[in-house]
């Protein structure tokens, strides 16, 4: 085995992130990982290459115990990672990235740079691709940064490479010179693992395959003794039930209508609209587009084509005033970056975008904030022992209902609300859902974006799920079920038997 | 809309506006240390500096620092919300340039002259906006740019030269007392009154609450509705604005218009307005304290030159003092931290929170 991991836990605080996580790889094989968002694959790739620490578990390579306390550890032993987005220098020759901190020195401690493009030359020749090793990194593919990355793992040795969904901003052929590569350096003894939500590739590259879920190890198997609906099933196999349940409320008119927005290389033909009373829940895996199509609507972001109306009346574009004033409110997914200023007190960020309204004589008084501010921290309440205590001090889910009560004391129509409930304990979770809910019952329009698949199915009334920028799959709460909703997200073929171009 | 109406009387909590006393806000602030210093120094100075309490040393205090006082109100502003404006010094030179020379050159009389030139102010600080605002430059480059530009225009349009020659019933007024044998120059009115205007902008209006969230968090800023291009494009046109009155100030109260005027005196106001308390960083700082911090100079710049010190010695000790009180906020901080701990038991505790949830995705 080139890789043994058995029963390794990591948690950040009270976030429990891997629970029960085993994952064995057997050298001159490729190995897919394969989960939902959250799941705990990533946190095990970082500890693997030593970003993170185990807290317990075993962590074998090629048979030694082994704990990384960093990356460079992690490289000197022989594991290179190979992220989705690689990060080279763009300024330096594709050759300088491979050999960047460890350039071959020539006569008198000189870089010996001829040796060093020979070299290069010889790594691409040997991975069977053309990229001038002299070019600068500016302006290279995202395969071609792959590959270089792939090169400096080579270079480097390394006996397993992992990839953290390389194929998820490649084209086709990209993708197949990829997966020639990937083969070569299995036949050549290397261990690879593979993360992907694409079933197809995981199908078509892995020798085998091994599931997680909820930062546990669910199963591994022979890729051949399995398919892609077993693995599905594996993948979400949890009652989703009566969780978060959302009340049934009259449904009433359309409040938003979203109409063919596009937005060059993030997302296109986005239509849809929610109702009052409605729920709308967008599903999708991470990076596929949902908050940067929440993110255009509330005019945060431009758009190219297509228009956004409240109402019936045209909101303007790439202005969050005008959106506001229209009607929206929007609870951003970075808490701390977006939703809310932490330096600044929690009566300043509630009252945040009703200020306006509180002036008197054009003026505005710390204690006219403080009286706005109160019954809304009041309303969901906020754990604070005073209005003036400042954001920062607070845990998540309490940052999070200031941030909710700053949209509500705006009496919004429609609720846009990005990851509701990341990052925050359970308790405050079940009070947001039924807030949520409550909301929806008093006839606010919600369009609620998650990666939490129970949270999707529980609280929507209906899902759009996006996949690649593009709304795959529409689907009423009766139809919706684990499977469908993550066939349509990972660009599998949908319940209504259309099939997606990938 | 009836949604969650919020005198909705279910189980609502209530909560104290503040969590410390009364005295405890006043004192713990950069602001009161700036305060009491300034008046320890002048309590100081008046027991210990011979002459000190003459009738002329806290005229001739005001009149020197009235333009440093005027520039320091929209330099905060731009401070606190992260940018800097190294321009308004050369803004200053370029309005009393064309103040002189519209007046003595141009024929018109000293209102139309003055009411020309602080619009060109205006003018300038709307380029600085511009490219900052809108176009997105750093404003450290850009206004050391138009730095260079405006007082280069000046040096054009007049050379070595300068103009003189305006009515003596304009430059004494610049000169006057408000009241005769009170050491208040006619100047302060103004101030006063913009000083004013720029205390109710900063702190109790919506645009004011925008400026110091703009220099906390833009990003946050703009998801609340603030208008963050806008408001700093703004601050600029209010900082050349005031330059141009500034311009106007010291081309009447020394009665010469030339390219020279105030040659540096943006690195004085940026000194005092960082003294007076307001983060470089921003997001942070005060009015009052910047007033402070400005006749805190003053009063010590004009003690020690009544005792004799050369400008040199004068110059080491405010250095050290503008160290000091930057480092200040690190020393205050311990304090905060000790008193907030005493009473933080009672608050919920902090938990850890996304920054480990988010690395699952």
């Amino acid at each position: 085995m080139a890789l043994e991991l058995a029963d390794v836990r990591k948690s950040f605080g009270a976030v429990v992130a891997l629970r029960s996580a085993s994952l064995s790889v057997r050298a001159g094989s490729i190995h897919a990982l394969v989960g939902e968002n959250g799941a705990g694959k990533s946190t095990l790739i970082k500890i693997v290459a030593g970003v993170h620490r185990r807290d317990a578990g075993t962590f074998r390579f090629h048979g030694e115990d082994v704990d990384f306390g960093s990356t460079a550890e992690s490289k000197a032993a022989g594991i290179a990672v190979i992220y989705q987005e690689p990060t080279l220098f763009p300024d330096l020759s594709v050759t300088e990235n491979i050999f960047m901190g460890r350039q071959p020195r020539g006569r008198g401690r000189r870089i010996d740079r001829a040796r060093m493009h020979r070299e290069a030359g010889e790594l691409f020749s040997r991975l069977g691709v053309s990229i001038d090793p002299r070019r600068l990194a500016r302006g290279l593919s995202i395969a071609d940064q792959q590959i270089i990355e792939i090169a400096k793992a080579i270079s480097l040795d390394a006996s397993l490479l992992i990839m953290d969904e390389p194929t998820a901003a490649l084209s086709g052929v990209e993708v197949e010179r990829l997966f020639a590569v990937a083969r070569s350096l299995r036949d050549e003894g290397r261990a690879l693992v593979f993360i992907s939500h694409r079933f197809d590739e995981v199908f078509a590259l892995c020798d085998t395959v091994t599931v997680m879920r909820d930062g546990e190890y669910v199963a591994t198997w022979d890729i051949a003794e399995t398919n892609v609906d077993a693995l599905v099933a594996q993948m979400v196999g949890r009652e989703v039930g009566e969780l978060f349940p959302k009340a049934p409320a009259e449904i009433g008119d359309v409040v938003l209508d979203v109409r063919d927005l596009g937005s060059t290389g993030l997302f296109q033909d986005v239509s849809f609209q929610v109702r009052a009373g409605e729920i709308v829940g967008l599903a999708g895996l991470v990076g596929a587009g949902r908050s940067e199509i929440a993110r255009a609507v509330f005019g945060v972001d431009r758009y190219d084509t297509g228009s956004v109306e409240l109402l019936g009346k045209r909101v303007p574009a790439r202005s969050p005033r005008a959106a506001i004033r229209a009607g929206m409110a929007f609870v951003p997914e970075d808490r701390r970056k977006q939703g809310l200023i932490t330096e600044s007190s929690v009566a300043r960020n509630v009252a945040g975008v009703i200020r306006r309204g509180l002036t008197r004589g054009g003026l505005l008084t710390g204690r006219a904030e403080n009286r706005a501010a109160g019954p809304w921290a009041g309303r969901l309440e906020v754990k604070t022992s005073a209005l003036d205590m400042t954001a920062s001090t607070m845990s998540g889910g309490n940052q999070q209902k200031v941030v909710i009560a700053k949209w509500l004391a705006t009496e919004p129509r429609l609720l846009i609300i990005d990851e509701p409930t990341r990052g925050i304990d359970v308790g405050t979770k079940a009070e947001v859902h039924r807030l949520l809910s409550d909301l929806a019952g008093q006839g606010l329009a919600i369009l609620m974006i998650s990666s939490e698949l129970p949270e999707v199915l529980g609280m929507a009334d209906r899902i759009l799920v996006v996949c690649e920028g593009r709304i795959t799959a529409e689907l009423d709460r009766d139809e919706a079920t684990p499977e469908n909703v993550m066939f349509a997200a990972t660009n599998s073929v949908t319940h209504t038997g259309t099939e997606v171009p990938a | 809309m009836s949604i969650l109406t919020p005198d909705a009387p279910a189980q609502a909590r209530s909560y104290s506006a503040y969590s410390r006393p009364f005295w405890q806000r006043v004192v713990m602030s950069r602001e009161f240390v700036v305060i009491a210093l300034l008046i320890a120094a002048i309590v100081y100075s008046r027991s210990s500096v011979e002459y000190f309490d003459g009738p002329q040393t806290m005229y001739y205090l005001f009149r020197d620092s009235a333009s440093i006082l005027l520039l320091a109100l929209p330099m905060t502003a731009i401070i606190i919300t992260g940018e800097i404006d190294l321009s308004v010094a050369s803004t200053v030179a370029l309005t009393s340039v064309c103040f002189g020379m519209l007046h003595v050159d141009g024929g018109l009389s000293v209102g139309v002259a003055a009411i020309l030139a602080i619009g060109l102010g205006a003018v300038c600080g709307a380029v600085n906006g511009f490219l900052v605002a809108y176009v997105g430059l750093p404003s450290i480059a850009v206004t050391i740019g138009t730095m260079a530009l405006f007082r280069g225009i000046g040096a054009g349009l007049l050379g070595t030269e300068s103009r003189t020659g305006f009515p003596d019933s304009w430059t004494d007024l610049a000169k006057q007392r408000i009241v005769e044998d009170q050491p208040y120059p006619m100047i302060l009115i103004p101030f006063v009154v913009l000083a004013i205007g720029f205390a109710l902008l900063l702190h109790f209006s919506p645009f004011g609450r925008g400026v110091f969230e703009i220099g906390l968090n833009d990003e946050a800023a703009t998801f609340t509705g603030v208008d963050v291009a806008r408001t700093k494009a703004i601050l600029f046109v209010l900082a050349g604005t005031v330059a141009g009155v500034v311009g106007i100030y010291t081309t009447l109260v020394t009665g010469v218009a030339r390219a020279e005027n105030s040659m540096g005196l943006e690195l004085q106001v940026i000194a005092a307005v960082l003294l007076g308390g307001v983060s470089i960083f921003g997001g942070r700082g005060a009015l009052h304290g910047v007033i402070a911090g400005v006749l805190l100079i003053g009063v010590i710049q004009r003690a020690m030159l009544l005792s004799g010190e050369t400008v040199n010695i004068i110059n080491i000790v405010i250095g050290v003092l503008l160290v000091l009180s930057v480092m200040s906020t690190s020393l205050l901080a311990p304090v905060r931290r000790l008193v907030a701990a005493s009473k933080g038991a009672r608050s919920s505790g902090r938990t850890s929170d996304s920054a480990g949830k988010r690395s699952l995705s």
